[in-house]
């Protein structure tokens, strides 16, 4: 396959069978490798339906300051399409973020500005606003309330899926800036009458819920329960124990959240059996599990990778 | 109809520091009224609108793993020996991976 830019190479990503880990031929899991995108995640495909959202808009216009709260895919994601563009990109992250992450965000030509570490990403959200109020020139794509986020995986993971497995009964992703799950859901639902959305959450250790006061809390803009049919909140151990599963099982070597959603997509698989009811269910890879080496997450017991990813959000 | 629930750091000012709690009830709005009988003021937190009847938007409860919210809500049932969890609604996964304070290093979850 030819494309004219690596941004024009995001998305017609592989949907790969998982054989071994299908509880029947009649119940059926199928993955979608969003890690075959440019920079290794599905962000790739939200960065840059949000930056030509931007410029047609006309907000984006040359030598423009993009601003985004992000150590994560999203910033890399940005970071790649801003430096093919010539802009500017200022990601805000805690200060207490590692040394890894910066280092790859800053070879990808992103500027870093510090939150305090005591806040953790609520905080890193709060000052992105504040930046962006203080500087009215900077635009600041905010994934958790922009739709085009959403409209990316609107116009291109649903109708992918879709083509690939025309009779898909179940789709499964993570939920986060609930971007993937709102555009794709949205799109087979209109499509397919009676499927099944399913979001899976991850359960971070206590720390991450360290608020202040309850009414601190956050909800992404994006949000719409009624595109979801259920959602699961899945703990780190499921979601260590799923990751290895993947690659032991079926040679996908994925990141921490994909054991998320393998987990509640083998919830569901499990649930089809139970009733005797044919399922093509499809679930997101998120991103592989290169950055996630250092967590730990991959070596010794489960009970030591558990014990390494707290106070860590690994998805 | 015993159920064990799982209490944030931020609430556990009303169960007098405990993470788990016990309480009966078979819809989650009568657990809430079992529990604010022993833990005065909990309720208060996790519910709004007129006469609590609804839950806080900014409060996540789910019933062995699943959001109460798909399964009814305040209505929705409860059998014995289920699991509730509360937890806060934070902007988690979104800012994805990225590492929080970790100034107690073996510090485990609830």
């Amino acid at each position: 396959m030819r494309f004219d830019s690596l941004a024009d190479s995001v998305g017609r990503t592989p949907l790969v069978g998982l054989p071994r880990l299908s509880p029947s031929p009649e119940v059926r899991l199928w993955a979608k490798l969003e890690q075959d995108n440019p920079t290794g995640s599905i962000k790739d495909r939200a960065a840059l339906w949000m930056i030509a959202d931007g410029e047609k808009r006309g907000l984006l216009t040359p030598g423009a300051t993009v601003l985004e709260p992000t150590s994560g895919n999203t910033g890399i994601s940005l970071a790649m399409a801003c430096r093919q563009k010539g802009y500017r990109l200022i990601c805000v992250m805690p200060e207490n973020t590692s040394v890894e992450r910066r280092q790859l965000l800053q070879m990808w030509g992103a500027e870093i500005r510090f939150s305090p570490a005591a806040g953790g990403s609520n905080e890193a959200v709060a000052v992105a606003k504040r930046l962006a109020a203080e500087n009215p020139d900077w635009v600041m794509l905010y994934q958790y309330g922009n739709p085009a986020n959403a409209q990316a995986h609107y116009e291109t993971t649903g109708p992918e899926i879709l083509a690939d497995l025309p009779g898909i009964t179940h789709f499964v992703a993570g939920l986060g800036t609930t971007g993937t799950l709102m555009g794709t859901g949205r799109y087979l639902r209109e499509h397919v009458p009676g499927i099944t959305i399913v979001a899976a959450e991850p359960r971070y250790g206590e720390l991450v819920y360290g608020l202040r006061n309850i009414d601190e809390g956050f909800v992404p803009e994006l949000y719409d329960a009624s595109v979801l049919t259920s959602r699961y909140s899945v703990g780190p151990r499921e979601a260590l124990r799923r990751t290895r599963e993947l690659v032991q099982e079926e040679g996908i070597f994925a990141g921490i959240s994909t054991g998320a959603i393998l987990h509640a997509a083998l919830g569901q698989a499990e649930r089809a059996v139970r009733e005797g009811q044919r399922a093509d269910i499809a679930l997101i890879v998120a991103d592989g599990g290169w950055k996630y080496l250092s967590t730990g997450a991959y070596a010794g017991t489960l009970e030591e990778a558990e014990a390494a990813l707290e106070g860590q959000l690994w998805a | 109809m015993a159920v064990q629930v799982r209490v944030p750091t931020i609430l556990r000012t009303y169960t007098g520091g405990a993470k788990l709690v016990e309480g009966t009830g078979d819809t989650l709005a009568a657990l809430f009224l079992d529990l604010d009988s022993r833990h005065s003021g909990l309720r208060g937190r996790l519910v709004a609108g007129d006469e609590g009847a609804e839950l806080h938007r900014f409060v996540n409860i789910y019933i062995n793993d699943e959001d109460v919210r798909f399964l009814g809500g305040l209505d929705a049932k409860l059998g014995d020996g289920d699991e509730v969890t509360i937890l806060p609604a934070v902007a988690g996964g979104g800012v994805d991976a990225l590492p929080v304070p970790s100034s107690r290093p073996g510090h485990r979850r609830i």
